[in-house]
């Protein structure tokens, strides 16, 4: 569950977030709005990597102020570009340096890098340099290092931003069937159409929220 | 074993600046070229760890040369290649999560000074990642003054590359923190 109350985010004198509160318990929530309307900060509030201004954001019952560490255990987050999140030489390093800080012994890594590789399509790939793969390969690898870690909620900035149709796709796939509560920014109108809920940004503002097919036409109305 | 092979790295880096002749640092490169062939090291793949600093190697020969002499040229630029030879070695024989393991639990009585190991070796990861994205940082860059007909131009080169670096070194920050890698 994530709670918003009289959330306001202030940068360089200028309002980025005004007045949010909001309740969000659906498993899929999409979340809309033009460049600069304030979406990547509302999805970096959710797991206390921006903070509020004003108000509190409480994430399954945590606020994002005082345990903003614990929460980022339970909340994955998934930027656009994944060139930025990959951090070790090969994609079985890299999935098995998010669990670095669990302590956990070497076997049981491996095992669990070897079953998120598997099941996303990876595991071909487990010793290849990882800055070497595809755009969509790396996303799918910036996915597979945040799901090992078996996030409560998934937060996703633009997933599908620099991928091809095909991968765009393939990651919707992925989307469909995580069992995670999922909060996903996106310019890709398809990709929120099934969503339970879509939230609708504008200049920091909330303008529209609902199911998708009119909070989406409110905002292809905004676009118009 | 990889404690074993950062100790020998230390050890054959100890020697290196102890010969101090052409000739010794000559029967040091047999010794290198032969452990390279013992890890059958395709030559490409050894040619690949001496290319980055083949200009440096040779700008330090010429300012040796202009300096000093002949024999000093030779064996300061030997010493330098062989030794970026023997750590390229150790790094293409150890996979890097190995070696930063290694690396964490050697620097595990840094404890008492509280200095973070995993921090230290977080850091080395990120000094490793960073260079290939550097480089392609900075062909990104040549390409886009080529397509505007931007000649050679220092400036023009370095303020997008730091400019780029720095926002990278911003994204990855908040990449690791969300990762839960920052407490």
């Amino acid at each position: 569950m994530i709670e918003l109350t009289g959330v306001g985010v202030r940068l360089a004198e200028r309002d980025v977030l005004d007045g949010l509160t909001l309740t969000l318990p659906e498993r899929r929530i999409g979340v809309a709005g033009a460049n600069g309307s304030g979406k990547s900060t509302f999805a970096r509030l959710l797991n206390g990597l921006a903070l509020p201004t004003t108000g509190t954001v409480r994430v399954l019952g945590m606020d994002t102020r005082r345990e903003a560490a614990k929460i980022r255990r339970r909340v994955g987050f998934l930027f656009t570009d994944p060139d930025a999140q990959i951090v070790m030489p090969t994609v079985a390093e890299d999935v098995a340096f998010s669990l670095r800080r669990r302590g956990l012994p070497k076997a049981e890594v491996a095992a669990l890098v070897e079953e998120v590789l598997s099941r996303y399509g990876l595991a071909a790939h487990a010793d290849h340099p990882a800055h070497q793969l595809s755009g969509g390969q790396k996303q799918l690898l910036a996915l597979c290092s945040v799901l090992v870690l078996e996030p409560d909620i998934l937060v996703m900035d633009e997933p599908t931003t620099l991928l091809d149709l095909r991968n765009s796709r393939q990651v919707a796939r992925i989307l469909r069937d995580l069992p995670q509560q999922l909060v996903v920014v996106s310019h890709d109108l398809a990709l929120l159409a099934d969503f339970d809920r879509v939230l609708v940004l504008d200049q920091g503002k909330l303008v529209a929220d609902g199911p998708p097919e009119p909070a989406l036409g409110h905002y292809r109305d905004l676009m118009a | 074993m990889t404690g074993l092979k950062l100790l020998g790295l230390a050890a054959g880096c100890t020697v290196l600046v102890l010969l101090q002749t052409p000739a010794a640092l000559a029967g040091a490169a047999a010794v290198v070229l032969a452990l390279y062939a013992v890890a059958r090291v395709r030559p490409a793949a050894a040619w690949g760890q001496i290319r980055p600093v083949r200009w440096f190697a040779l700008a330090l020969f010429v300012t040796q040369l202009l300096l000093a002499d002949l024999p000093a040229a030779t064996v300061t630029t030997m010493r330098v290649v062989l030794m970026v030879a023997l750590a390229g070695l150790v790094t293409l024989t150890t996979p890097a999560s190995v070696m930063l393991a290694a690396l964490e639990r050697g620097l595990a009585p840094l404890r008492l000074v509280r200095v973070d190991p995993f921090r230290v070796s977080l850091m080395l990861t990120l000094t490793l990642r960073s260079v290939p994205l550097l480089t392609d940082l900075a062909r990104r860059v040549r390409e886009a003054q080529r397509a505007r007909g931007v000649s050679w131009s220092v400036r023009a080169f370095a303020v997008p590359l730091v400019v780029g670096a720095l926002r990278h070194a911003d994204a990855l920050g908040e990449a690791l923190s969300a990762r839960g890698l920052d407490d």
